[in-house]
């Protein structure tokens, strides 16, 4: 009997080195990532060990999580109290192991889950695996891409592989075309608000339909970004002529001769039409409007135009921790910061969309604006258009690549219990700093709010 | 790594959904390249009133819950981040497993990985939990509830085992699967 297959199915069986006795699968992982907060103690620990990457050539460093992201900044400089250790663990066992580093200095240094894409690391149909729960954002590209710990880490660099038990699968289907102004991040947040954050249930989560197709490479990596923030094992998208386009040229991707073959392969990779899901969900796009968290995680989101709902036992302590009383409206709400970056919102087209908004205009008195884009490449594309110049003028820091204000790390952030509108994927209870108060966004909402001073919708502040 | 067989407890709740890996270390609590030194950065937020001045309405500060060696807790636990460092941090403090109604998938997978036992049960079995709980992972029970696990997480719980070395043992596997795929994917290579 011929069974059909989905996506992940395919890409299961394509890494399955063997099946284990004990109901897992020895899966092969084609590029292992890591970075200097969660890899410096894998790559630490692999070479304590008496072990060494299996193969160096498929492990890429970069320096992201606890990196300055002040534009002066030196190659040790960290935005944590004494968090330049890391930073040189990482460079020492980095070279030890003989893995491909890119340093704080390098012109390629950036986020993991931006630079990936950007220098052609990720592509259609490998595996990648990271020690950072958003390593689901690459699935973008149509690879099975997801988070894991350090010792998976360590396990995945000595053996080439990852003992996982196949997760179950959800698809969930956009169909319809998001409405003008509303972006990726609104996707993403409205799809987490409408199914809970635990919603995905540990799934492989494929993302289908009419509205993801529309989506731009860029726009793809949002949205799968957030998957972890709603329990998914990871998100994919089935790749298509954009990734072939975006990635072709970029420095891993495969050179001209290999290109017809890796073409050929990569038109391979999607579901068969009647394949089998364990979950199944469909949404309207048109059903999207622009969406800000009230609470503090991250399915506790509203359209920008609802009000929070009425205080319960449930929502009291989120309500409570975010300064609101219940059954308001986000918009009038006075902000002190505002935040363009992160994995989530900090690529050229996030920067450009917050630039449309904000040229000719200048923040709110009393609101701390910072713009840090998510690599150095994209803050060189941003600065050869011009896009510096319009944040800076508008008041806006203009910063170095990195993770930067997404969390607190013991260094420089907000004061505590100001009112933060951000860019970023997680609003937990003092996340970006003891007691700030986060309300995530999309980068247009982001800039439309630091202008007018408070949470503010892009239309109304124009 | 401690094989995790059976274990008698003392249980602490904390009876609160979508607790993250920020709560359980924050990143500030981070600071130096080292699976150790991280338990007294444990629940950090919330542990302490100020520096490391105990809060006395925290649980495991609470004189019925010292010596904790289970955590009870709900939906969604380990969420987040992916720091193993949240599995570190629980392990050097003394807990040998944590029960609740679901688990982050990183989260669940690195506590396997570190010899904690996760155990789901629903809220309602875990209502019934005393201060004292025993759990039996062969038998796979809590009290007299049964469990589920994956026959691999059980495995490598039980006998403490070493993954990599376990791993290795396919060598000749992972060697016929590479070199097979360079050939059909030689652009990966």
């Amino acid at each position: 009997m011929y069974m059909t297959q989905t996506l992940f199915d395919k890409l299961w069986e394509n890494h399955r080195v063997k099946s284990l006795d004990n109901g897992q699968d020895l899966i092969a992982i084609d590029r292992v990532f890591l970075h200097e907060r969660t890899g410096s103690v894998a790559l630490q620990s692999l070479l304590d060990a008496g072990y060494a990457p299996r193969f160096p050539s498929r492990v890429f460093c970069t320096m992201d999580h606890i990196v300055s992201t002040h534009s002066a900044r030196g190659k040790d400089s960290s935005r944590t109290p004494d968090g330049d250790v890391f930073i040189t663990a990482t460079r020492e066992a980095a070279k030890t192991a003989g893995i491909n580093l890119i340093d704080v200095l390098d012109a390629d240094q950036g986020i993991v889950h931006v630079i990936s894409p950007e220098l052609g690391i990720v592509q259609p149909g490998l595996t990648l695996v990271c020690p950072d729960s958003h390593t689901c954002s690459q699935g973008a590209l149509g690879a099975l891409a997801w988070g894991i710990g350090s010792t998976d880490a360590e396990h995945a660099m000595a053996t080439g592989c990852l003992r996982v038990k196949k997760p179950p699968q959800m698809r969930i289907e956009i169909t319809g075309q998001l409405r003008d102004g509303v972006t990726a991040k609104d996707l993403a947040l409205h799809i987490i608000k409408t199914l809970g954050a635990a919603g995905a249930k540990r799934c492989a989560v494929e993302y289908c339909g009419s509205a993801v197709r529309a989506l731009s490479v860029e726009q793809r990596l949002t949205l799968c970004n957030m998957a972890v923030e709603f329990a998914a094992f990871t998100a994919i998208i089935a790749p298509d002529d954009k990734v072939a386009i975006y990635l072709n040229g970029r420095e891993y991707a495969p050179d001209d001769a290999a290109w017809p073959a890796a073409q050929s392969y990569w038109k391979s990779l999607n579901s068969d039409a009647d394949a089998v899901y364990d979950y199944a969900h469909t949404l309207d796009a048109s059903d999207v409007a622009p969406t800000v968290t009230w609470g503090t995680n991250p399915a506790q989101a509203i359209a920008l135009s609802d009000h929070v709902p009425a205080k319960s036992d449930e929502n009291a302590k989120a309500l409570d921790y975010m300064g609101l009383a219940g059954e308001q409206s986000l918009t009038d709400l006075s902000i002190s910061g505002a935040f363009i970056g992160s994995c989530t919102n900090a690529r050229l087209s996030d920067l450009r969309a917050a630039a449309s908004i904000l040229d000719g205009n200048h923040v709110a008195d009393g609101v701390t604006a910072i713009c840090v884009p998510g690599s150095m490449s994209v803050r060189r594309a941003a600065e050869a258009e011009g896009i510096d110049e319009i944040f800076k003028t508008a008041g806006f820091e203009w910063g170095a690549a990195g993770c930067a204000f997404c969390f607190y790390a013991g260094g420089e952030t907000f004061a505590p219990g100001s009112r933060v509108i951000s860019s970023t994927n997680r609003n937990f209870e003092g996340r970006q700093g003891p007691g700030v108060r986060t309300h995530l966004a999309s980068p247009a909402i982001v800039a439309a709010s630091a202008i007018a001073g408070k949470i503010a919708a892009p239309e109304t502040s124009s | 790594m401690t094989p995790f067989i059976k274990h008698t407890g003392i249980a602490a709740p904390l009876f609160r959904d979508n607790i993250d890996t920020d709560q359980i270390i924050p990143s500030r609590e981070m600071k130096s390249v080292s699976k150790t030194g991280l338990s007294s950065g444990m629940f950090a937020g919330q542990r302490y009133i100020t520096g490391r001045t105990p809060n006395p309405d925290f649980v495991l500060n609470r004189p019925e819950y010292q010596n904790a060696t289970i955590l009870l807790s709900g939906a969604n636990f380990g969420c987040g981040s992916s720091r193993e460092h949240a599995v570190w941090a629980l392990k050097e403090y003394g807990f040998r497993a944590i029960i609740a109604q679901s688990f982050g998938e990183i989260f669940y997978n690195n506590c396997v990985r570190n010899g904690i036992l996760p155990v789901q049960l629903s809220a309602d079995a875990i209502d019934t939990l005393g201060r004292e709980v025993s759990i039996d992972l062969a038998a796979q029970k809590v009290d007299a509830h049964p469990f589920d696990i994956a026959k691999g997480d059980k495995y490598m719980l039980l006998n403490g085992l070493d993954p990599i070395a376990l791993t290795l043992k396919n060598e000749d596997d992972i060697v016929a699967y590479f070199s097979d795929d360079a050939e059909r994917r030689p652009w990966l290579y």
